[in-house]
């Protein structure tokens, strides 16, 4: 499962990553960061059973944890189907089924954006 | 075994044709072979629905009162060509909106008209006698309209070379996002069930031949610009009704970086008159190549990368140097399929009468690229060769004799090895001097970042180059890296002079 981590560096600066893997005793797969002087946002991927763990943990020193189930959202009024977005994916998160619909994995996703930019009808945005 | 296309039509008109999905026509063929196919099927139908930038429409917007000449014309601030008669206009489908840019276009306009939206129509004049108004604003529909009628000036190409990008940097282009280092392979066309793969030598698709356009029933005006079925890339131009259209078949778009467009959904159904048609419909994605060109060089002739078969380009991996390299459609194959079965369901409801070519579109004819009057001057045509230059261990004393010597403004500076490494100006000397800094060398007062082009550059380029950095002379540097010439202001001065001959 993955998990979209904010918080702000407002309380002083613990490292939270590191607490919350050594409180827990659960790996955390870092997939993407954006850390700024005082406040961040990370994308973190987690085993499944110990999503509510870890969310605890975190949500205890201060941050916002969102939990990333459907993060690619297509229109389907706008979507042509045509496929522009399957090959600049670098999660094969897109993909053709056998119907040539476009399918969406979003497990995999790691919230790039590369796929919004590259469909020609504006159909795809990523979670607000 | 023939049959006429009168055959066809009556038994369209008796609900008693049968029309068969052109992706579906090899395995009639195999199963009933060519003579069976021949019997059983009467229409093949085809369909592709992809961007096709070059489509608009023609309307006629109705006289106003006062009536308005109108000679310049915007539909939702995107300005259509009103070189015509008073309110006649047409709106190309890559016209982007004078205040959304790119992200509204022609073909926006046109989305909008078709689901039923009004669109604000700008209209200027400068007022004659006959048409005194000088400007109308007014919000329209289809309906208000006396023709809104889309002329497609190059549709359905019969296939198109795929894109990839061999630079290191993501390409936005008219194929869509081509990330570095050929990362993705971007391909268009629907394949075998494409139009003009089913009939490339064009006995069933011409001019007059009705045809689905956009869910409406259209017709082939003739081959397309830029045609050129001689090397496997027809096109064709087409037509239809704007009020008969659908949503479902027409879709704006826009690819980031480049620029609106229009998808187009397009279906010819050919009649099977026989066994010649039927061997041409039975054509299988394995069979239809393209090329792959790589994006990442900006030239005319793009290099090839590989040839490659629709089948591998729908199977969402191509082989590139060794690796598997993802592929994505531009075009909607799903749509396309969408677009062959209406189509069907038309000809085998009775809703549509065939017809055959009433000319036929030549099939040797070949695109040709732009005619070069003159070969674009060159920089080694004006270059000045009589190279006068310094080493920068050299005083700054001698660099300014040497310029006092060679009445010259710029001294090359070359390394012992020959190479250029900095330019010497007799302002940096000047500089120098005023700053009682002439006892030392070159080194010290040199530009070193040295703004250069080549023998091969054109002129226009170097003429470029001067100008954005404010400079007036140019080393030029040959491909072995040596120092070949200097192309000064006054270089170009002359070439203007004279006036550039061939
Ligand atoms: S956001 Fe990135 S990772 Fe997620 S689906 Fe789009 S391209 Fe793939
Ligand atoms: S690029 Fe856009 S329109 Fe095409 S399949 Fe993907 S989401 Fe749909």
């Amino acid at each position: 499962m993955k998990l979209l981590v904010t918080f702000s560096r407002k309380g002083g600066k613990q490292p939270l990553i590191a607490q919350t893997v050594k409180d827990t005793g659960v790996l955390i797969n870092v997939e993407r960061a954006f850390i700024e002087s005082n406040e961040g946002e990370v994308l973190i991927d987690v085993p499944d059973e110990d999503t509510e763990i870890i969310s605890a943990a975190m949500e205890k020193a201060g941050a916002r944890v969102k939990k990333i189930e459907d993060s690619v959202i297509r229109d389907e009024s706008e979507c042509v189907n045509c496929g522009a977005c399957i090959s600049v994916c670098p999660q094969d998160v897109l993909s053709f089924d056998e119907t040539w619909t476009l399918c969406i994995d979003s497990s995999k996703c790691v919230l790039c954006g590369k796929c919004v930019e590259a469909c020609p009808h504006q159909a795809l945005s990523l979670l607000p | 075994m023939e049959k006429t296309i009168e055959l066809i039509n009556t038994r369209i008109r008796d609900g008693n044709a049968r029309a068969i999905r052109a992706d579906q026509m090899p395995d009639i063929v195999d199963e009933l072979g060519v003579e069976g196919a021949l019997r059983e099927v009467d229409v093949v139908t085809t369909g592709t629905f992809g961007a096709m930038c070059s489509s608009g429409a023609f309307f006629n917007f109705g006289h106003s009162d006062p009536p308005i000449r109108m000679e310049k014309v915007w539909m939702n601030e995107v300005e259509a060509y009103a070189g015509i008669a008073a309110v006649d206009a047409y709106l190309g489908a890559t016209q982007k909106s004078e205040t959304q840019g790119i992200s509204y276009g022609g073909a926006h306009v046109l989305e909008d008209l078709v689901a039923g939206n009004s669109v604000r129509l700008r209209a200027q004049s400068r007022g004659t006698d006959c048409y005194p108004r000088k400007t109308l604003e007014i919000d329209l529909t289809l309906e208000d309209m006396n023709q809104a009628t889309m002329v497609n000036p190059r549709n359905s190409y019969q296939s198109y070379v795929a894109a990839s990008n061999t630079s290191d940097r993501t390409l936005h282009t008219y194929m869509g996002t081509l990330l570095p280092n050929a990362g993705n392979v971007s391909y268009s066309g629907a394949g075998c069930l494409s139009p003009i793969p089913n009939d490339p030598g064009l006995r069933t698709i011409g001019s007059g031949v009705p045809i689905f356009l956009c869910g409406a029933e259209g017709m082939i005006i003739g081959e397309g610009t830029q045609a050129s079925p001689g090397n496997g890339f027809g096109t064709l131009m087409t037509t239809g009704d704007m009020n008969d259209m659908s949503t479902d078949f027409l879709r704006a778009a826009t690819f980031k970086g480049y620029n609106s467009t229009l998808y187009v959904g397009l279906g010819v159904p050919i009649p099977v008159l026989d066994e010649e048609v039927v061997r041409q419909t039975a054509v299988r994605d394995e069979d239809l190549k393209t090329t792959i060109a790589d994006y990442g060089v900006s030239n005319r002739n793009r290099p090839d990368l590989r040839e490659v078969t629709y089948a591998e380009l729908k199977s969402g991996l191509v082989e590139m140097d060794g690796e598997e390299v993802k592929t994505s459609s531009l075009s909607s194959y799903k749509k396309a399929l969408e677009v062959a079965d209406e189509l069907k369901s038309w000809v085998e409801g009775g809703r549509m009468q065939l017809a055959l070519p009433t000319r036929r579109i030549n099939t040797e004819k070949t695109a040709r690229p732009m005619r070069d009057r003159a070969r674009a001057p060159q920089v080694r045509d004006i270059m000045n060769t009589s190279l006068v230059t310094i080493s920068e261990d050299e005083k700054i004393q001698t660099a300014a004799k040497r310029l006092l010597r060679g009445e010259i403004n710029h001294l090359p500076v070359l390394d012992d090895t020959n190479r250029l490494v900095g330019i010497v100006t007799t302002f940096d000397i000047a500089k120098a001097v005023a700053s009682n800094g002439k006892g030392g060398t070159v080194r010290d007062i040199m530009t070193k970042r040295v703004v250069y082009t080549s023998p091969a550059e054109a002129v226009d380029v170097a003429t470029r180059k001067l100008e954005m950095n404010n400079i007036s002379a140019l080393p030029v540097v040959d491909e072995n890296g040596k120092l070949a010439g200097i192309l000064s202001a006054i270089n170009l001065g002359k070439l203007f002079e004279r006036g550039w001959k061939r």
